[in-house]
């Protein structure tokens, strides 16, 4: 057999993702004089953050092969949660009129151990029992957002204390926080991907699990780890979002595991696992945020962006399906 | 009037990458069995799928009935008459027999509903003209793998193929489902059916086909009556090369005893298995399919549960309830069914070979040690001669024989100290083959055992130190090489015995 070289039309096919992400960035561009313009940039940036960390989150239990519903759900409960924690002891209808003084830093602990243990609960059931992940986590999605709203009987926890409230409303040289937490974030999943053993049997796992298993891999403990990273980054969104907003909300996140499924997809992975990157997801979250964005700008009114949202999804996957074909 | 029933003229095909077919001519008479053989990646497959409309041709032509005729799907080749009967077979298990057959065409009642009778009837007149004694009813996942192929062929009889296209289809059956099948095919023959046969197995192509066309990277390099050929041609021209020895055997030093298993029991798949594993020992399992060899060694891996017995590995009781625990006592598996539980198909050359040895490549923290890594999985890419461009490639990208190369060095990537291999060159052409029972060699050479389960009885003869026979879940026969032939070991993989065989002591 002969080899060749890596024919144009492969290139292309590789970073088609990104090809379409600049030539939409150009196109938003030229279209609306209000794009390309540092405010513009920082909103887009920052209102994607929250959920471009719901996007890594499930992309990596996507590449492992599952998929996570109740991560909307989960920023719910930390939101609320973590809130209840940091009210101002000055407000008189504190969810907690007795609470001590709880600080900030512990109060993000709290909302992240949330996150986690619903992580936990996630990963136990499916990797023990067996059950699909997609019915496991649609229960667990019920259950977190029926939680938050119990715990706060369906009422909004505002007056949250300054200290808390800036890691979401603060900024460094006008970049807020949370984008700073988002490409953090980022940059660790690429390297867990890329560089760890963790990473290397997640891809495996969603490749071919019987294989993965007979090779020696954790099937279960690596599942679980998985979910729990999901709960995790799903926490932190929430407790971001809630302090900048300045209240915990029973119903945050609702739908948000959607646009980081939908962006998850776009970007690549594949709905049936062992397939997908890091810069993928990136650039399906723009891909979906400078679409939002855009759309606002140009006044097109939000059914017709739905529309158009549903139908380069599905455009995605078709594309990416053709990549994917296998040579024989 | 032409002689050939279909022409296949100076067929070229090229995949990303790979030139897989450079003017490849092949011609089929009508009630004849033709042989296609060739290594692994030589092109047999991708001639076929061009033939039955999986791929397209990038140039050349296909002449059936004297005329030029595109073939554009499996579905216009089936109703031109052009079958394949697949290597893995994909039937809709749940079913019956007979709706296997007739599926996506079943007969119709007022032009909706499904006559089952009239489907039942076609499906005995079917049957009984071919032979094979089923019963239409049947549901598809209670045959065993041979009756499924017959099925196919039933299917694709009625389909009235004049070309069958058989991949490989005895690397699942015992000696006399081949024997039934050889059957079926002479009967076919007779009714002018033309057929290319597809395998790896030298003396079934000596005795069935009648003429042999062979492939090598992609090249045609000859036709010719079989009754011209000796297997030694055949051989050669395929590899390229003289193949000095096929089972390059070193007799080793036979060490300590690394493993003893002890009236291993596993419900009801087999019972009572005893024997002991030494340093630098390759022990072999035979039997015929269903006699519970595969079942012994993933229990022994830790894959299945065991019902009764221990293992014991350097002296010690081992608890194995998993693969985890199975690699930690320095077990290796390559398992029978590549696709199932081999390979990752969407991952890459590398990634799938570094897998079972992923924490001896990783550090403390869990970050993989690559460049160590990139380099051992190189040597073992030339030392297999895994053909590939990178080890970037993705498995499912390889040939058969390739993947099966890039599964063999999952394992000997690892510190592996008793490798189990079943079945390790099923699927595997004789270069590749060659190779791998050199590298078994040379790993029991430096103190390695190994347990080898397999159905090709040379290749036991060949290898093994030892031989353990198994006949439906019970031990029959334990041999030492100087007792090895192929006679004995079919006694043993026959024979009724009411007792189990009390294991001689070897040492």
């Amino acid at each position: 057999m002969k080899i060749r070289r890596e024919s144009l039309v492969n290139l292309l096919n590789k970073y088609a993702i990104f090809v379409v992400l600049i030539i939409m960035a150009f196109a938003m561009t030229l279209t609306t004089k209000d794009f390309l313009t540092v405010q513009n940039l920082i909103n887009l940036f920052s209102s994607e953050s929250s959920r471009g960390l719901l996007a890594v989150g499930v992309g990596l239990v996507i590449i492992a092969g599952g998929i996570d519903l109740s991560v909307g759900a989960i920023m719910a409960l930390t939101s609320v949660i973590t809130a209840s924690l940091v009210q101002q002891s000055t407000y008189s209808n504190r969810l907690w009129v007795e609470l001590p003084f709880i600080s900030t830093f512990f109060a993000i602990l709290v909302g992240l151990a949330c996150g986690a243990m619903v992580g936990v609960v996630n990963g136990v059931i499916i990797a023990y029992t067996k059950t699909p992940p997609f019915i496991t986590t649609l229960g667990t999605m019920l259950i977190v957002k029926g939680l938050a709203l119990v715990y706060t009987n369906a009422y909004p926890v505002p007056m949250l204390r300054d200290d808390f409230k800036i890691i979401g409303q603060g900024k460094i040289l006008l970049i807020p926080y949370i984008v700073i937490v988002f490409i953090f974030i980022l940059v660790i999943a690429w390297v867990l991907l890329n560089y760890t053993r963790w990473g290397k049997n997640l891809y495996a796992i969603g490749g071919n699990e019987l294989a993965a298993r007979v090779a020696g891999v954790n099937v279960e403990k690596n599942l679980i780890a998985v979910y729990i990273w999901s709960g995790c980054l799903a926490a932190i969104s929430g407790i971001l979002l809630t302090a900048k907003s300045g209240s915990g909300i029973g119903t945050l996140g609702d739908k948000y595991e959607f646009d980081a499924i939908a962006a998850a997809i776009v970007g690549g992975l594949s709905f049936s696992g062992g397939i997908g990157r890091i810069s993928g997801i990136f650039a399906g979250i723009f891909i979906l945020g400078i679409l939002n964005n855009g759309l606002l700008l140009m006044n097109v009114s939000p059914y017709l962006q739905q529309i158009i949202k549903g139908v380069i999804i599905i455009t995605a996957v078709v594309v990416d399906m053709r990549k994917h074909k296998r040579r024989d | 009037m032409n002689e050939y029933i279909m022409e296949m003229r100076n067929i070229n095909k090229e995949f990303p990458g790979v030139k897989a077919l450079n003017n490849v001519t092949f011609k089929l008479r009508p009630g004849t069995v033709h042989a296609l053989v060739g290594e692994n990646g030589a092109g047999k497959s991708t001639l076929m799928r061009c033939l039955i409309g999986i791929n397209s041709l990038d140039s050349g032509e296909i002449v059936l009935d004297n005329q030029i005729i595109k073939i554009p799907s499996t579905h216009f080749a089936l109703i031109h008459g052009i079958a394949m009967i697949h290597q893995e077979l994909s039937p809709v298990s749940d079913r019956s027999v007979m709706e296997n057959i007739w599926l996506g065409r079943e007969p119709l009642m007022v032009s909706f509903f499904v006559d089952h009778s009239k489907m039942y009837r076609n499906t005995k007149e079917l049957l009984n003209e071919l032979s094979i004694d089923l019963d239409p009813k049947e549901k598809m996942a209670n045959l065993t793998v041979a009756k499924m192929q017959m099925v196919e062929i039933a299917k694709a009889i009625s389909f009235k193929a004049r070309i069958l296209i058989m991949d490989e289809p005895t690397s699942a059956l015992t000696g006399t489902e081949v024997k039934h099948l050889f059957d079926i095919i002479k009967k076919l023959k007779n009714n002018g059916v033309g057929i290319i046969y597809i395998s790896h197995k030298m003396e079934e192509i000596f005795e069935i086909a009648d003429e042999v066309t062979i492939l090598r990277d992609g090249q045609y390099i000859s036709t010719d009556k079989t009754k011209d050929l000796t297997i030694n041609e055949i051989i050669t021209r395929m590899v390229g090369r003289q193949l000095s020895d096929m089972f390059p055997k070193i007799q080793c030093k036979i060490g300590e005893t690394v493993m003893k298993v002890e009236n291993l029991s596993s419900g009801k798949a087999f019972s009572n298995i005893s024997f002991e594993l030494h340093k630098g020992e390759i022990l072999g399992i035979c039997g015929l399919v269903g006699a519970g060899r595969t079942e012994l060694v993933e229990t022994i891996f830790g894959l299945r549960r065991k019902t009764n017995g221990t293992i014991w590995i350097d002296g010690r009781e081992a608890k194995i309830d998993n693969p985890i625990q199975a690699t930690r006592h320095g077990l290796g598996f390559l398992t029978e069914d590549r696709r199932r539980t081999g390979i990752i198909p969407v991952l890459s050359i590398f990634h799938n070979m570094l897998i079972a040895a992923i924490r001896k490549y990783s550090n403390g923290l869990g970050f993989i040690k690559i460049k160590p890594a990139n380099k051992m999985i190189f040597t073992y890419m030339s030392k297999l001669r895994i053909k590939a461009t990178s080890t970037k490639v993705l498995i499912q990208n390889l040939s058969g024989g390739n993947q099966q190369k890039v599964l063999v060095a999952r394992w000997l990537l690892t510190d592996t100290k008793i490798l189990m291999l079943d079945e390790p060159t099923r699927g595997i052409d004789v270069g590749s083959k060659a190779e791998i029972y050199s590298i078994i060699t040379s790993l029991a050479n430096e103190g390695k055992s190994i347990i080898i389960v397999s159905s090709e009885m040379p290749e036991i003869i060949g290898m093994c130190d030892r031989v353990i026979v198994m006949r439906q879940g019970k031990m029959t026969g334990l041999m030492n090489r100087n007792e090895l032939n192929q006679e004995v070991l079919m006694y043993y993989a026959t024979i009724n015995t009411q007792n189990d065989l009390v294991s001689r002591d070897i040492n």
